[in-house]
């Protein structure tokens, strides 16, 4: 369980996050969504220790994330950034084989190459492991950087704006993906979304944030309604139902 | 399984210390031999040190176009040797234990470069900006270091004038086994942190998501660094674009940033370069003072050809 208490962020004069609590207990996914500069990324950068805790504390399965040598996290949550800048001169299988470094600090074991080729696999890389990162399109990239977050086998995965770049295709392929993961493999998936629509049709819980706050929790059953959007982004969003899932159509001029 | 590239590296590198060693032997071999020996080590090791802190300073900061001495780590270093003859005098400095002055150098320039250059990574800079900051780091120190030359005692000056060019015809043998011993030892640290190495060269969130203690680390890197080029400045003077010379060759030949062959790649060419730069001019050509200037030469060519391409990316 991520156990969120009481966290404020502030750079200068901006708080970016104010006395956010919200827990979220192992296992399913749960959607982060929220106009931009709701404070997102900053929540899931604090979770993941790469921002310094300045108020409030966090911890995950009771390990606080302050205190806890990031050895032991890197074992127990990976994060995927939005933007990411790695090296050019890798091949896909180097960058996802990176995910096993909290286990075997760069020697590679039989079980590692196991779970890489199963990473490979299921995120559609298999074909293009051998090349270089700098020869892939921006979609490919990062379903790699998914890969090797998901190769990290961690019971907890944040990921930041995951279908960024991604065509229709892969964008549901990747939500699948992480559907299968959190059901067969137990994986507890927190991901930022902008499209509402993925997170209404693959998450178990959204989590709605707004100026630094959490302004929505619950079922997307509950989130997915016209008054509930209409408060968290501001403006009026029809919502229909087709086949019994509730669709948003922010399209009307 | 050893890359055929390193092989091919690792003979070059033998047979240009063979050569070194026994073209033109005349006169007292014993003694020839010996003098020979210490000045090929001295090479070596300043050419390893001078490699292997570039790499490692890249890794750090992200960035392959910034060297130790591009950021006026060697300016530092060189500042803080004047600043100890001003501070003693001329006469107490060359009476010190060379060993103890070089222990006391090391540790100034760790400290000045921790105070320097970690506010800079820590506020994560574009390099644009780094490379700028360097080159005033480096003017601001080298403008100190004349104008304490300028107050000071002429004797003095000449005690410290002595230390502030490259030179690789007048190694200074006295500091060679401490040296030797330092670089061994940082030698050791990187191999031993290969991989994290390889780790931190994804950048600094990745580096975390994965464990890796971003500070820790980086303080480490750089104390390593600043000792390196302490090393290598005491031993031969500053030079400017010679690591980055070393690693643009070496990446050229093994096509790849990670450590465990990198590392390995760049100090052998290092060898290559400078053992066999050195008996080309002192044996063959007849005229060693020149090394210096060729390989500086070659890598200020390097380094113009390198930001001429970053700026067309």
């Amino acid at each position: 369980m991520i156990r969120i208490e009481n966290v404020s962020l502030a750079f200068g004069k901006t708080n970016i996050l104010k006395e956010i609590s919200v827990s979220i207990p192992k296992g399913g996914i749960t959607a982060l969504i929220g106009p931009n500069g709701a404070g997102k990324s900053s929540l899931l950068g604090l979770a993941a220790r790469l921002l310094p805790l300045q108020a409030g504390d966090i911890s995950v399965d009771n390990l606080s994330v302050s205190s806890t040598s990031g050895k032991v996290l890197a074992k127990k949550i990976a994060i995927l950034r939005q933007d990411n800048h790695v090296g050019s001169r890798l091949t896909v299988r180097e960058l996802v084989g990176f995910g096993r470094f909290p286990h075997s600090h760069g020697h590679l074991t039989e079980n590692d190459h196991r779970i890489i080729d199963e990473s490979l696999r299921l995120f559609g890389l298999t074909e293009m492991s051998e090349r270089l990162l700098d020869t892939l399109s921006g979609g490919q990239r990062q379903r790699a950087l998914v890969a090797m977050a998901y190769c990290q086998d961690t019971d907890y995965l944040l990921l930041d704006e995951p279908l960024n770049n991604l065509d229709m295709y892969f964008a549901s392929e990747l939500m699948k993906s992480l559907r299968n993961i959190a059901d067969t493999r137990a994986k507890t998936i927190v991901i930022v979304l902008h499209d509402i629509n993925y997170a209404g049709s693959f998450a178990d819980r959204i989590i709605a944030m707004k100026d630094g706050q959490v302004v929505a929790d619950g079922k997307p059953a509950d989130i997915m309604t016209e008054t509930a959007l209409g408060g968290i982004y501001g403006f009026n969003i029809p919502v229909i139902s087709v086949g019994g899932q509730p669709i948003a159509l922010p399209f009307r001029r | 399984m050893i890359d055929r590239r390193l092989v091919f590296l690792g003979a070059l590198a033998l047979a240009c210390m063979v050569a070194f060693m026994t073209i033109g032997l005349r006169g007292n071999l014993g003694f020839v031999l010996s003098l020979r020996a210490i000045k090929l080590i001295a090479l070596i090791e300043v050419g390893i040190a001078i490699a292997v802190s570039t790499v490692v300073f890249q890794t750090v900061t992200a960035n392959r176009i910034l060297t130790p001495s591009i950021m006026g780590i060697d300016a530092l270093y060189l500042f803080a040797q004047i600043l100890l003859v001003f501070l003693l005098g001329g006469l107490a400095y060359t009476s010190l234990d060379a060993k103890l002055k070089f222990g006391v150098e090391v540790v100034a320039l760790m400290a000045l470069s921790l105070g320097l250059i970690l506010p800079m990574l820590r506020t994560r800079l574009d390099m644009g900006f780094l490379l700028l900051v360097g080159v005033v780091i480096g003017v601001l120190f080298r403008s100190l270091h004349s104008l304490i030359a300028r107050v000071i005692d002429p004797n003095d000056f000449a005690v410290a004038q002595a230390s502030s060019y490259a030179n690789f015809n007048d190694i200074n043998s006295e500091l060679l086994t401490v040296a030797s011993l330092l670089t061994l030892a940082a030698l050791v640290f990187v191999w031993h942190a290969r991989h994290v190495l390889d780790v931190v060269a994804l950048g600094r969130d990745t580096a975390i998501g994965l464990g890796i203690n971003w500070t820790r680390t980086q303080v480490a890197c750089l104390l390593l660094v600043a000792s390196l080029v302490a090393v290598s400045t005491a031993l031969v003077g500053p030079v400017a674009f010679l690591g980055l010379l070393f690693v643009a060759l070496a990446e050229r030949i093994v096509t790849t940033r990670r450590h465990s062959i990198l590392i390995p790649a760049v100090a052998l060419v290092a060898i290559i370069v400078l053992v066999g730069g050195q008996t080309l001019f002192q044996h063959l050509l007849g005229n060693s003072s020149t090394l210096g200037v060729v390989v500086e030469f070659a890598g200020g060519v390097v380094f113009l050809i390198l930001l001429w391409r970053g700026s067309r990316k």
